[in-house]
């Protein structure tokens, strides 16, 4: 066996034969090693190693208070770090049976579609830089760079914001926020329209990604596919739409359904996905800005919030209520959930079960990624070397969540 | 009935809920230990040795439709009274998109006990199964490719366990001879510290049901910041 770089021959040529893929191939998405078996140039089988990033999340969050737990959903999915975070207040909500008031809900699914294009920018360019187009890398993370800013402006961080809370967000929006997302919203449409002209007609584009990875609607029910890649299949499916949380029952906004199946599909649905993310981030804007203007953004019960810091400093309770918060945390009584939301990537879902106290007995989490690279053995069966590529971008492979 | 999270439960329908807990009851009471509707999800326990003849009428019954397997999740309840003998629990979830319900089937599995794999009614399984079994140890009997997964190639352990170290049992260095990382046992210069005092402050009790003044902004109190 002779390694060389990152590619490992092995065998006569003419016999088939087996490749090492990664673990540090700029085209594996941070941590994949795929070992692939080939007849000449055409994939037989498809095995990918994964782990290679694996953090013991879960054994940690049993370690930790609910509140501590919070910041490593940040970095499970690094990409759209707000709609993990959400997925795991939605677990803790509904184990306490609390309620959150109505402007917290608007901010949460803004501040989630903000998220979602910001991964779906992160998503086309580098899926566009994988099949060979370089340009759409740079004008997608230039948008991408607001949504950073977005960030840090709400949450102080650019990145890992851990800005929502079991019961509402960390804290108000700051003042002009509202306007300043108005103000870029026509710019991103822009930038979205440009990037489907450089795309949708382009000749290599379409060569590179029709026909490339199809999957049929039994195929994708059965390997577990959920979000953009079970609708690229036309299972009309959207958590959203059909088992609406927060607000988004009151939001006018569709879901895009492929028809066939393909790279192409999928990436015409999250090229529409974004555009409805600017329709409902608009109406989310006219909410806060009108009606939910001045309203409360947490719920007002310092058992499981934490009291304004002036209060804390002005009264006993608040400073008990403020130190219980962050050292003991608070109970969250027995029982057990499954919460799950669309994240840009599909559905990620948080099955916790709570024995009382401080911290939580088990947390699983379920990421959307981790069932669509266990389908990548069938999907890239019978394909050339090249098209894996294609088959990773259209999958949106992160490895933030799927080794958790 | 308790206080339930409105913005998560707008979907649900209870009475839809009971009705498919009943029929499930009803066509598979050889397989169940118990169905019922916990705080509106469904649950179903069923016998170890029927999950998959389970897992076939879920998917297959035009009732159900449960075409999709979410997740696998091993739970590890080492000590639990009364039922020390079952150690583990295997939760599956599945997810009708025809009828737009999830169901949750758990299995008690004892410690030197296997589970009857489910790759052959979702492909899906395969890996949930081998996650399971590497972070638990729970072997998946008739399994076709049970390998770890997600920890290293050879570990040893598993650290999902409740009786496995949060600081695992060793540590990884550079090996400066080999020229390669290698594994050494774990020395710890400071034992572990553990912040889990218990108090007498007990926090929240039960379901928490938000009084009216909860959630009334006050927005003098509000400009004094």
């Amino acid at each position: 066996m002779t390694q060389t770089h990152n590619v490992t021959v092995t065998g006569a040529p003419e016999q088939p034969f087996t490749l090492n893929f990664g673990p540090q191939h700029p085209a594996a998405h941070g941590v994949l090693r795929l070992v692939l078996e080939m007849d000449g140039e055409v994939i037989t089988r498809a095995d990918p190693h994964i782990g290679l990033l694996h953090r013991g999340t879960e054994k940690l969050i049993e370690n930790k208070t609910y509140i501590q737990a919070l910041p490593y959903f940040d970095r499970l999915d690094y990409v759209s770090m707000m709609c993990q975070e959400h997925v795991w207040c939605l677990a803790v909500e509904k184990l306490l049976g609390v309620d959150i008031p109505k402007r917290a809900q608007y901010i949460r699914v803004l501040m989630s579609e903000v998220t979602r294009i910001a991964n779906h920018l992160l998503w086309i360019g580098c899926h566009a830089l994988d099949v060979g187009a370089m340009s759409v890398f740079l004008y997608a993370f230039k948008e991408r760079e607001f949504t950073f800013d977005f960030y840090e402006e709400v949450s102080g961080a650019r990145m890992h914001a851990n800005y929502f809370r079991p019961g509402g967000v960390g804290r108000d929006l700051p003042e002009g926020f509202t306007e300043k997302v108005t103000d870029w919203l026509p710019q991103l449409e822009k930038t979205i329209d440009m990037i489907e002209n450089l795309l949708s007609e382009n000749r290599i584009w379409k060569q590179r990604l029709v026909g490339i990875g199809v999957v049929t609607p039994e195929q994708a029910q059965n390997w577990g596919f959920t979000g953009p890649m079970l609708r690229g299949s036309g299972v009309p499916w959207d958590l959203r739409k059909s088992q609406p949380y927060e607000c988004y029952d009151e939001l006018d906004f569709e879901i895009p359904v492929g028809k066939n199946g393909d790279s192409y599909d999928r990436y015409l649905i999250r090229m529409e996905e974004m555009s409805q993310s600017v329709r409902l981030c608009r109406q989310c804007i006219s909410m806060l800005e009108g009606g939910l203007k001045d309203q409360p953004w947490k719920i007002q019960n310092f058992k499981i919030s934490p009291p304004r810091r002036e209060q804390m400093k002005a009264d006993m309770e608040s400073l008990i209520h403020h130190f219980k918060y962050f050292t003991e945390g608070f109970h969250v009584p027995e029982g057990e959930t499954y919460q799950a939301i669309e994240a840009p990537k599909g559905e990620m879902g948080v099955y916790l079960i709570s024995t009382g106290g401080p911290k939580p007995y088990r947390c699983k989490i379920r990421a959307a990624g981790y069932a669509h690279l266990q389908g990548l053995d069938f999907m890239a069966k019978g394909h050339m070397l090249a098209d894996v590529t294609t088959i990773i971008g259209t999958q949106d492979i992160v490895f933030g969540d799927i080794d958790r | 009935m308790s206080y339930t999270s409105q913005h998560l439960q707008k979907h649900i329908q209870p009475d839809v809920l009971e009705e498919v807990v009943q029929h499930i009851k009803t066509s598979k009471s050889d397989c169940i230990l118990q169905a019922e509707v916990i705080d509106s999800e469904m649950v179903v326990v069923a016998r170890r040795a029927d999950i998959v003849e389970m897992l076939y009428f879920l998917r297959d019954d035009a009732q159900c439709q449960f075409k999709i397997l979410v997740d696998i999740c091993g739970v590890d309840w080492l000590g639990r009274e009364g039922r020390e003998q079952e150690r583990f629990d295997v939760v599956y979830h599945l997810l009708s998109v025809a009828k737009n319900l999830r169901l949750r089937v758990k299995v008690h599995v004892a410690e030197e006990e296997s589970v009857p794999t489910a790759t052959d009614v979702f492909s899906s399984a395969n890996w949930y199964e081998r996650e399971c079994y590497d972070l638990l140890g729970i072997p998946f009997e008739g399994h076709p490719d049970l390998r770890r997964i997600l920890t290293d190639y050879d570990f040893d352990g598993h650290p999902l366990r409740k009786d496995f170290p949060l600081t695992g049992k060793v540590e990884a260095y550079y090996d400066e001879k080999e020229e390669r990382v290698a594994y050494k046992p774990l020395d710890m210069p400071q034992e572990f510290r553990e912040f889990d005092k218990t108090s007498n402050w007990q926090g929240v009790s039960g379901n928490m049901v938000l009084a009216e003044e909860d959630n009334v902004f006050d927005e003098d109190e509000f400009k004094n910041t």
